[in-house]
């Protein structure tokens, strides 16, 4: 029986207008703009604006600061990712053995920094990283290394947001793991143990395949987030020092919200969102071969 | 012997990292409760010995956080509300209305889902300030109330509520109104604390919509209230950390009386089909 369509209408309807205003048709107008020279005159006055073509990406392209921000980005994704993804599953491990005590209590721990305000927390984390009284280098002096000046130091500031943005994934990503070890049958592993396994091969030839559909959803959801890093340098650097931790979506706020090139910033949109996709993609091909 | 040697290593690697995520707590909590000649104290002292209230009430006498504590309440509320009774509604009739269209529709709601906040933010930004939006509630609120994940996670979860029930209620003359607050709202509930509870984190905490769209610090929300305090009061750290106690509390002591909910809620993402 079809349903009448003044029942869809209240029940979805709502709903899909919401979207079509602030999702559907934004991601359209996303791509239009990028192909404008929308600038603060146009903010007052929309029809200053100018098709220009391709001009913005051609810019884009011999912008210095751009492919900064694009080569910090990555610099912090090439190491964020396989430190967050191997320390998730070490802990995850460890938390889904069967003697492990006070799990609960662990969890808890672990999943704080995600339920955290990534500001508020940033500040505490400036502070860590104070040279002279942070925590970071009083823990260090304690093995006798002597500190750098961790956010000040353009050689130090991006490992400095990285070691913040590890912290802050961390926890989240070993409960995913987590649930994903529950999932896979006790079985296997008496089965292994039959034919005589050690707990290294138990975990190389049964946890690790068994858990590939969950690896591969995490590793893409933390390529898809930590290419969209823009809280952890707001707050700790604002970009510097010399824009070493200038980011994608930094930059991206910086033309568009500081200088009003919305034009410019839509197109930083467009290469942000064709790389989250093509690397997704890339992630899902790698992982069915 | 070597059993325990490997749980004693395996229980020290876990309390190390447990430890890793509590200490900036600690030592936030720890200093806002100090004056400023014992912030610079070297090295740290974790109990403050001389305790002091001060920077909680220079943050809601001088600074005024009271505002953008409210700010954020009535925001996150509001889209809290909202969102889950658009979700609801719409999960319900894309799980059991049947009428044209509706599986492409729900795949268009899909689509969005994957697409980044960033790529949105300078559309939303001037179709707001177009309704003339821009530094007021409703632009803090409209734009965050439809969420595809939501509409998503209700779908599913009431693809599992049985036909027959639906059925007979409809054969007995009931209005889809009637169903729907009589029967699968209520059948819905663990789905709807889930959703509710992930909505009202993610509202507390948003940043970047919240600076981009309130310019006028009447409307400012508490992470944006805590960046600018940030910015202005440099070198006061005990109201900094006062400041950040006072964002990231609240909802640290929410997550721990709904926890068992926040754990639910991430373990279907594992199960999603890609």
């Amino acid at each position: 029986m079809k349903t009448s369509k003044f029942w869809v209408f209240v029940f979805v309807g709502p709903s899909l207008f919401l979207l079509l205003i602030f999702s559907i048709v934004p991601i359209f107008a996303s791509f239009l703009l990028s192909l404008t020279n929308f600038n603060v005159y146009a903010l007052v006055d929309w029809s200053r604006a100018r098709f220009i073509g391709l001009e913005n990406f051609r810019d884009l392209f011999h912008d210095e600061l751009f492919w900064k921000a694009f080569l910090n980005t990555f610099y912090c994704l090439s190491i964020a990712l396989p430190v967050t993804t191997v320390l998730a599953l070490l802990n995850a491990v460890l938390l889904n053995r069967k003697d492990t005590r006070m799990k609960n209590l662990f969890k808890v721990c672990f999943f704080l920094p995600f339920v955290t305000n990534t500001v508020a927390i940033a500040i505490v984390w400036s502070w860590i990283f104070n040279p002279r009284y942070g925590l970071m280098n009083w823990v260090l002096g304690l093995f006798g290394i002597r500190g750098p000046q961790w956010l000040s130091d353009p050689k130090w500031a991006m490992l400095a947001i990285i070691v913040f943005v590890v912290w802050r994934g961390l926890g989240y990503n070993t409960l995913l793991f987590l649930a994903g070890l529950q999932n896979i049958p006790q079985e296997l592993y008496e089965a292994a143990e039959l034919d005589g396994a050690n707990a290294w091969q138990k975990f190389l030839y049964v946890t690790l395949p068994m858990l590939r559909p969950t690896t591969v959803f995490v590793t893409t959801m933390m390529i898809i987030g930590y290419l969209q890093l823009f809280e952890e340098p707001y707050m700790l650097t604002q970009g510097g020092p010399m824009n070493a931790t200038l980011s994608i979506v930094l930059y991206l706020y910086r033309q568009g919200f500081k200088f009003f090139k919305l034009g410019y910033a839509s197109s930083i949109a467009v290469v942000l969102f064709l790389l989250i996709i093509s690397l997704t993609v890339l992630r899902l091909k790698l992982s069915r071969e | 012997m070597k059993k325990f040697f490997c749980q004693l290593l395996s229980h020290a690697i876990l309390v190390l990292f447990s430890l890793s995520m509590v200490i900036p707590f600690a030592w936030m909590l720890s200093t806002s409760f100090k004056k400023p000649h014992e912030i610079f104290v070297f090295p740290p002292r974790w109990i403050p010995r001389e305790p002091t209230l001060k920077n909680y009430l220079d943050l809601f006498r001088a600074v005024n956080f009271s505002r953008p504590f409210f700010n954020t309440l009535i925001v996150a509320v509001s889209i809290t509300v909202l969102s889950v009774l658009l979700a609801s509604t719409a999960g319900y009739a894309f799980s059991k209305f049947r009428f044209k269209g509706r599986d492409k529709i729900f795949l268009l709601v899909l689509a969005t889902i994957m697409v980044p906040g960033q790529m949105t933010l300078i559309p939303v930004f001037l179709i707001v300030k177009q309704l003339g939006m821009l530094n007021s509630y409703a632009g803090l609120i409209v734009p965050g109330v439809a969420s595809a994940f939501n509409i998503f996670f209700m779908r599913q979860y009431m693809l599992s509520i049985p036909n027959e029930l639906i059925e007979a209620a409809r054969i007995d003359g009931a209005r889809e109104d009637y169903v729907f607050f009589k029967i699968v709202l209520p059948l819905s509930r663990p789905a709807i604390v889930t959703i509710a509870i992930f909505t009202f984190t993610g509202s507390w905490n948003s940043f970047l919509w919240p600076l981009v769209v309130a310019q006028d610090e009447r409307y400012y929300t508490l992470p944006v209230a805590v960046s600018v305090l940030a910015g202005q009061y440099s070198e006061n750290l005990g109201l900094q950390m006062a400041g950040s106690c006072v964002v990231i509390l609240p909802i640290l002591v929410f997550f721990i009386l709904t926890q068992k909910y926040f754990m639910k809620g991430i373990a279907p993402l594992t199960g999603l089909k890609y």
